[in-house]
């Protein structure tokens, strides 16, 4: 059974803008999903939907086997944003260990899993500062660390390193994998970036708007454990070029009609 | 915001030189050119008739404060539960809002004479009143303000964790609002002074500052109706401090926001 | 099209601002009944007195206080555009010199160390105390001034400290990398000034006023109470204050004006905003 399946999903916002059309997805367990796309392709949409943001017009979505809005309130699921979302009157430890104390974790196990999340993510030493005395990166790592506190098999993120640097972005990356293969948790993750897509990825889904819908489902098969030396490879080449022009294809089409 | 002037000694320095240069000018000029007393005393002839009404003024003082204390608490009390409720439905709170803003340009203290009215004006309770409406409407306006400034993406993350409005309430709206709500309520403080004083110069007790500035002005003793206003301010100022000290240790978590250098 | 939409918005504005006034006006009648008929003591006693029927305030603004005066109305707008003169005079006067003030300890640091704690200072000191006293110096045979000029003055300080700070806040709060790019036109510091800083001081500059604005009025109000300046508003709220216990309502009308006066310049405030900063951006009151 697939941790998330998606059926016939749409969406159709107020004012008639289709966001998204009859999508069709099955993810399984352990796998690295990217949904890439031009603005507009209804990715960050179909995030939401699956992480019961949003709900959708018209079709269904099940996680873990149960309705979106179940998995919601079980708690399957942790959700990272491109902004971090840290709120700066807690602590860096404090911020982790949010949904911890909303889910009610007694005081003694919340320090001992929000210092194991902090080794996760290379901050250990960090919990007593605050979120702004943190660079974009580190703040980000915090909101995976959060993200991933009470160990959910599905992890959501939409373009988490949208807003960092290029170098920041490619460690963070490499990070996020090791997390990934440590936890062996499912990720869902939106991003714009096309080395980024393929190089985190076990699938990489291509979609394109007017109306949103996936045109292309591409799968990675590069090795694992991806490193450095992965974004030099000719295959990674292949790759890379293959998702750009399944974008070019789906939506990027420059008509002089 | 709270303008960050520098913490060290030395920052302070060119601001002593200023009130010491103020002080003796003012001395000088006043003896120099043999001023008249009821144009404006010397300053020494303040602080002998402040020392020697020491006790009446302190006790004055304490009186009027105590109203202003009241109609600071109930004022900025009603003001946040009428807040809460308010930012609670969107629709309602957008379009109260330009009333309140509008509500805040009447000049509230012109009903001191029907507080008067309506209460005896010997009492606190009258001056109470005036600081009370003076204080609602700057803290009703900032808190709705900072209620609603929560950011959608926060509430999303809350949405994702499954929790009940109450607790995004607690967790997220308050604390996100505090910063306005301080910054409101030093205005209030200083609001509430001025209400209790000028009430009382439409009729007061002889035990509060307003009527005993009115009635040392009247009296030609200007060195006393000075000396009062003198322990106005310290009360003004002790109270602004105070408030100002709550807010920094209640938002101690927050950026010292310094100002940009030119 | 859009003129259709321009006037529906309006419509529901001006249906929404007759909801507000008809919920307090039945707010007001429904307290004032319930109090009368069970004889409320707490928190004040409420009877004819103290509560009159709003539409006998309204109806007094049409009558004649006593017999050889013209209608209260005519009195009380009088009265109103005589204070409206001193706030307005002192606004301006505070308003010029607190943006000089202000822009003046932009420039200089030391000026700022030196000056800038009493600027803030003074806006906690409760400076309305010291208006009846304003009045009766300005006023003294020595100085022999007319007593609104003191008015005048109680209003321009008001003014003046909001603005002061406001103007400092609001020049140097331009983004570094516009400043940046300024520089990089080699341009002067007048240009910087006029071109950069003062649009950036603009929305800092107008909440100040239009905080300011309500505290004019209000310091001209009080100023003319302690000396009876008969002709303003403070002079005929202390007159209807006499009488209060034989007519009530003419005491509630006065505030009415009052305080139309003081939404008038608001609103004045407002406006000019609305056009000299295209987009008037909320602040924090």
């Amino acid at each position: 059974m697939s941790v998330v399946e998606i059926s016939g999903v749409s969406k159709e916002f107020k004012g008639g803008t289709v966001a998204l059309q009859d999508i069709d997805l099955a993810i399984e367990q352990g796998e690295f999903i990217s949904l890439i796309g031009p603005s507009g392709c209804g990715k960050s949409t179909l995030l939401r939907i699956i992480g019961d943001l949003i709900e959708p017009t018209g079709g269904s979505v099940t996680v873990n086997g149960k309705s979106a809005r179940r998995a919601r309130e079980d708690h399957d699921y942790g959700i990272v944003f491109q902004d971090a979302v840290l709120y700066n009157w807690r602590t860096v430890a404090k911020n982790v260990a949010l949904p911890l104390e909303l889910a009610g974790w007694d005081r003694d196990k919340r320090r001992r899993r929000v210092e194991e999340m902090l080794d996760l993510v290379e901050l250990r030493g960090f919990g007593e500062h605050h979120p702004w005395q943190l660079s974009g990166g580190m703040q980000q790592r915090v909101s995976i660390a959060r993200a991933l506190s009470f160990e959910p098999s599905l992890l959501l993120m939409d373009e988490p390193f949208g807003a960092l640097d290029e170098m920041t972005r490619e460690r963070l990356n490499a990070e996020l994998l090791r997390i990934w293969q440590a936890s062996g948790s499912t990720v869902v993750f939106v991003t714009h970036s096309i080395p980024e897509a393929v190089f985190l990825s076990t699938r990489v889904v291509v979609m394109s708007p007017r109306p949103g819908r996936i045109s292309k489902v591409i799968p990675i098969d590069l090795q694992q454990p991806r490193t450095a030396a992965t974004r030099e490879e000719p295959r990674f080449f292949e790759l890379a070029t293959e998702v750009r022009e399944a974008l070019h294809l789906g939506g990027l089409v420059e008509v002089t009609a | 915001m709270t303008l960050a002037l520098g913490r060290r000694a030395g920052d302070w320095a060119p601001a002593l030189v200023v009130a010491i240069a103020v002080l003796g000018l003012w001395e000088g000029i006043v003896k120099g050119f043999h001023i008249q007393r009821f144009l404006l005393p010397a300053p020494d002839a303040i602080w002998r008739s402040f020392r020697d009404n020491q006790g009446t003024l302190w006790h004055a003082g304490w009186f009027t404060f105590q109203e202003a204390l009241g109609g600071f608490a109930i004022g900025c009390g009603v003001a946040i539960l009428f807040a809460i409720v308010v930012a609670r439905w969107d629709t309602l709170g957008s379009a109260l809002m330009p009333y309140a803003i509008a509500a805040n340009a009447i000049p509230i203290i012109a009903f001191a004479p029907i507080t008067n009215a309506w209460f005896n004006p010997l009492n606190k309770t009258s001056k109470m009143v005036i600081a009370a409406v003076l204080c609602f409407f700057p803290v009703f306006v900032n808190v709705v303000r900072g209620l609603r400034s929560v950011k959608p993406q926060q509430l999303e993350l809350m949405r994702s964790y499954a929790v009940g409005e109450l607790t995004v309430f607690r967790l997220v709206r308050i604390p996100t609002a505090l910063p306005f709500l301080f910054t409101a309520l030093r205005v209030a403080s200083v609001l509430a002074m001025i209400g209790a004083i000028v009430g009382e110069y439409y009729g007061g007790s002889l035990d509060s500052l307003g009527a005993n500035i009115n009635q040392d002005a009247s009296l030609s003793q200007y060195e006393k109706a000075w000396a009062e206003i003198a322990i106005a301010c310290i009360f003004g100022i002790g109270f602004y401090l105070a408030v100002a000290l709550a807010e920094r240790f209640a938002t101690r978590w927050q950026p010292r926001m310094e100002t940009a250098g030119s | 099209m859009v003129r259709a939409v321009g006037v529906n918005r309006t419509a529901r504005r001006a249906a929404l601002l007759l909801a507000v006034l008809a919920v307090l006006w039945g707010l007001w009648e429904g307290f004032r009944a319930l109090g009368t008929h069970f004889n409320w003591q707490h928190p004040f006693p409420v009877n004819g007195t103290s509560m009159p029927h709003i539409h006998d305030m309204i109806w007094a603004l049409f009558q004649h206080p006593n017999s050889s005066s013209p209608l209260l109305l005519v009195i009380l707008l009088k009265a109103a555009a005589f204070t409206a003169k001193e706030a307005a005079l002192g606004f301006a006067m505070g308003a010029v010199g607190g943006f000089v003030i202000g822009a003046a300890l932009a420039h200089s640091r030391m000026l700022q160390r030196g000056f800038l704690p009493y600027v803030v200072a003074s806006q906690t000191v409760p400076i309305l105390a010291i208006a009846p006293m304003v009045v009766i110096w300005f006023t003294s045979p020595q100085v022999h001034a007319p007593a609104w000029i003191a008015v005048a003055v109680i209003a321009s300080y008001l003014t003046f400290f909001p603005v002061a700070i406001a103007t400092l806040r609001g020049l140097q709060a331009a983004d570094h990398r516009a400043l940046e790019l300024m520089r990089s036109y080699a341009a002067t510091r007048w240009t910087v000034l006029w071109k950069l800083r003062f649009p950036t001081a603009l929305p800092y500059l107008f909440s100040a006023l239009k905080v300011s604005a309500t505290a004019s009025i209000v310091g001209a109000i009080i100023g003319e109470s302690p000396s009876s300046i008969a002709g303003g508003l403070g002079g005929a709220i202390l007159n209807f204050a006499q009488y209060y216990t034989f007519q009530p309502q003419n005491l509630w009308a006065t505030n009415l004006i009052a305080a139309l006066l003081g939404i008038v310049f608001f609103l004045v405030v407002v406006a000019a905003e609305k056009i000299v900063v295209r987009s008037a951006p909320e602040h924090v009151a």
